[in-house]
């Protein structure tokens, strides 16, 4: 449900090459076209992949800030479970959280000198309680015909935290932003996740 | 009509809007969007990407002189190499309005140091503008065009991190053409040739015009008063008053869009309606010092408010209330996670080189692109980044040092378009000089790290145009290197022989990376033997050795076991299929044949 009478803070983590960015740019889409202020800032490392990927998304009468105030994150949305954990923190305890079930091994982990966390899920799951859905983007997309599109279905089912935005806003958005080729994908996509929670 | 901009994009528009008609840049994040903005969305704007940012401002400033509304951008460090043309400009003055962007990287995310681009306003004698957002962004640019000609002076657009890469909504407004008449003026010549002569005349008109800008920064529109609180009154600017009108919404605010110079009458007004002043500024302490030099008590500033990184707002809440302030439980503690540092892709040509000179111990004077990763480990193998063609001029300076010590030890690596940003003057000076040093030109094709922009060696404009190429073998020759060699870096042994010939050589030397254009590339694709590679875990001993590239593609995988001619191992490797791009180097250092074309 959305507080009109603040800022909704919305966090969403990755790696690079996931699509992070352009899931935030769909939802920036969604909520100026409902009549929101947004702002919206992204952060990704140096070189072209490989690195974490944050942004921060905010929507409400009036924005300030581009950056959401640290513990202050209502919805977690992320691509990958290590990058999930990283910000942990930063959710507040009434956060909602939705988490694709993919390790994507730093390069620390690949040579053997770190270990990547075990039992992300648990750990949210003890924090957050019901408020934490773990899915598996990849496969579902896989099912569609093509990986790329894990992001949409993650998106699709963190729509549903904001029953008043209704499905073809987002669609519009989707497809404002997508090549058309890749429209009947990524509409398809969105409802399988729609469907997930 | 309200659309999501990026403040980059938004720049873009600005200049569209403004009538601009001349654009160039060199790319560096994060400023390297505004440049391929214009070149995609605004054909009225000749655009171009300059070899270096020197090339940029000054390829402007003619525009300008000419009567043309200009823009030329850059990131930070960019400014340290067009500050020659700069400071001068800031006499000669313009004709057509010219704004340059400066962005700077509080925290360093992708730079080399992190410097506060303010002190250049100062240090020039130049209005600065700074906007928060998008929206102040578009506005901040048009009005800087409206300043610069008004005052006869190129205006500085000073964003940061946060501005360029945020989006928010702005407001689309039409293009207006500029009224100023295209044409030059020889009678003009004392105002645009600083001889001193001249250039005591126009020393005269930079403190005037400063004089005068003063008392337009007390009209200036977006120098914006705001009483709450009388109790405390804040003094801010650009993100740092986005970010503090969040966390305190009731203070009071004086928001200045020109930070120079500053508005003397509204800080007095300012002082006047409000009890304690607190200053809230990114890096270093400049409004600051400036009110603090006016005579007025600042109750706090970087006492409390960190003067390196970036801000944020809860740093901002927590400076501000000290002790009062709460935070948050951690749950875990962040530090624990492994980190996720960028790696150079899989199938990257820059890794066989750097594996093949780790491997001759060199010692590698280094630059500034996605070959800078090189560094981390398990490479480790290049040595120093100070800026943009150091490098070249640094190992020619060692083997000066060293003498007949340092052959065989030391080389220069560089990319292809930070070789031709400014990597061909010292190499000039190498060969001048008679030195001995060794240059080694990474050529991937394209500008990597900051996104994929063209340049003099690409064969293409920032709009995709076919154009002159650079033949960096010609090249090395007019410049009067007599040893140039052409290597494939994905031949390790080849690579390893043809780099200690060099660098053992009494002479000049320029190797070439041929055929090695960026993974990421669409347009220019190298062809490798095999789609992806696979590990033959009948024959890996666990060795680890195809670890030492550093590929992401490769794994490792604990659990005993043995091959099957018997010898025991702890683990194998394994290599992601979905991330293999066949490149064969993992397969190359592999003493046990182990790694195979294939897919598992
Ligand atoms: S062939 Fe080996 S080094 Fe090359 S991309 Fe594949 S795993 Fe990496
Ligand atoms: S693949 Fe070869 S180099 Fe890598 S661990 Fe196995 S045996 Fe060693």
């Amino acid at each position: 449900m959305i507080d009109n009478n603040k800022v909704t803070n919305i966090f969403l983590s990755g790696v690079g090459g996931q699509g992070t960015i352009l899931a935030s740019n769909i939802l920036a889409e969604v909520f100026l076209k409902a009549g929101y202020d947004v702002k919206k800032s992204e952060v990704h490392g140096m070189a072209q992949r490989g690195g974490d990927v944050t942004t921060h998304f905010r929507f409400g009468k009036k924005v300030y800030s581009p950056l959401i105030k640290y513990g202050d994150v209502d919805f977690l949305l992320s691509f990958e479970l290590l990058e999930a954990l990283r910000y942990i923190n930063w959710v507040k305890p009434e956060g909602k959280i939705v988490i694709n079930k993919q390790e994507i091994l730093p390069s620390g982990v690949n040579l053997g000198v770190a270990k990547y966390p075990q039992d992300v899920e648990k750990s949210f799951k003890k924090y957050f309680k019901d408020n934490v859905w773990v899915l598996n983007g990849q496969e579902m997309a896989r099912k569609l015909g093509n990986i790329q599109a894990a992001n949409v279905v993650l998106l699709g089912a963190f729509s549903n935290f904001f029953p008043e935005m209704k499905e073809e806003q987002f669609i519009d958005a989707i497809k404002t932003l997508l090549a058309p080729k890749l429209h009947d994908l990524n509409v398809k996509a969105f409802y399988e996740g729609r469907k997930t929670i | 009509m309200k659309e999501i901009m990026q403040g980059n994009s938004a720049i873009a528009r600005g200049a569209w809007e403004a009538g601009v008609t001349v654009a160039a840049a060199y790319p560096g994040t994060p400023s390297s969007e505004i440049l391929k903005e214009i070149a995609d969305n605004y054909p009225e704007i000749y655009a171009e990407w300059a070899p270096n940012e020197k090339v940029s401002v000054e390829v402007a400033s003619g525009a300008a002189i000419a009567g043309a509304r200009c823009m030329a951008s850059m990131k930070h460090v960019g400014m340290n190499v067009a500050a020659d043309p700069f400071m001068t400009l800031a006499y000669t003055g313009i004709k057509g309005g010219f704004v340059i962007v400066i962005a700077d990287d509080p925290n360093v995310h992708s730079s080399q140091n992190e410097q506060d681009s303010r002190n250049w306003a100062r240090f020039a004698k130049v209005p600065m503008l700074e906007p928060g957002d998008a929206q102040e962004c578009k506005d901040f640019t048009k009005i800087g065009y409206e300043i610069s000609e008004k005052f006869d002076t190129p205006v500085i657009l000073r964003t940061e991190t946060r501005v360029a890469h945020s989006d928010s909504p702005v407001e689309l407004e039409n293009r207006v053409e500029s009224k100023i008449p295209l044409g030059l003026d020889p009678k003009q010549a004392p105002k645009y040739v600083m001889v001193p002569f001249n250039v005591r005349e126009r020393r005269k008109v930079v403190e005037d015009r400063m004089e005068k800008l003063s008392a337009y920064a007390d009209e200036f529109k977006y120098n914006v008063m705001e009483i709450n609180d009388p109790n405390i009154g804040v003094i801010t600017s650009g993100v740092s008053y986005l970010y503090t009108k969040d966390v305190f919404p009731n203070y009071s605010y004086l928001k200045l869009g020109m930070v120079w110079p500053l508005p003397k009458k509204m800080i007095a007004d300012f002082y006047k309606k409000v009890k304690k002043v607190i200053i809230v500024e990114e890096l270093d302490p400049f409004l600051e010092t400036e009110i603090k030099a006016l005579g007025y008590k600042v109750w706090h500033g970087k006492d409390v408010i960190p003067n390196m990184y970036e801000l944020d707002p809860m740093i901002v809440e927590k400076s501000l209330l000290g002790k009062k302030y709460k935070a948050s439980k951690p749950r875990i503690a962040a530090g624990d996670l492994p980190r996720r540092p960028p790696n150079m892709c899989a199938g990257c040509s820059h890794r066989p080189m750097f594996y093949a000179l780790k491997k001759l111990g060199a010692f590698v004077f280094g630059d500034i692109g996605c070959y800078t990763l090189a560094t981390a480990p398990p490479l480790q193998a290049l040595h120093t980044t100070v800026c943009m063609g150091a490098g070249v001029g640094e190992a020619h300076g060692a083997i000066k040092a060293m003498g007949k010590e340092g052959l065989g030890k030391i080389v220069a690596v560089l990319g292809d378009s930070t070789f031709l940003h400014s990597g061909v003057t010292p190499l000039m000076d190498v060969v001048y000089n008679k030195g001995a040093s060794t240059t080694i030109v990474l050529d991937n094709r394209i500008t990597g790290m900051t996104g994929h922009q063209e340049h003099p060696g690409t064969g293409f404009t920032v709009r995709q145009e076919p154009t002159n190429m650079i033949d960096y073998e010609t090249l090395g020759k007019a410049v009067g290197v007599k040893h140039i060699r052409k290597i494939d870096p994905y031949n390790i042994k080849e690579t390893m022989k043809v780099v200690k010939e060099e660098m053992d050589r009494d002479a000049p030397s320029l190797i070439l990376c041929v055929d090695s254009p960026c993974v990421m590339l669409k347009r220019e694709k190298r062809k490798f033997q095999a789609a992806t590679y696979t590990i033959d875990t009948d024959k890996c001993r666990g060795c680890k050795v195809c670890l030492d590239i550093g590929c992401p593609a490769i794994s490792w995988q604990e659990g005993a076991g043995a091959t099957v001619d018997g010898h025991k191992r702890k683990g194998t490797v394994f290599i992601n299929k979905d991330q293999c791009a066949g490149c064969e180097v993992c397969a190359q250092v592999c003493k046990f044949e182990a790694i195979v074309p294939g897919a598992k």
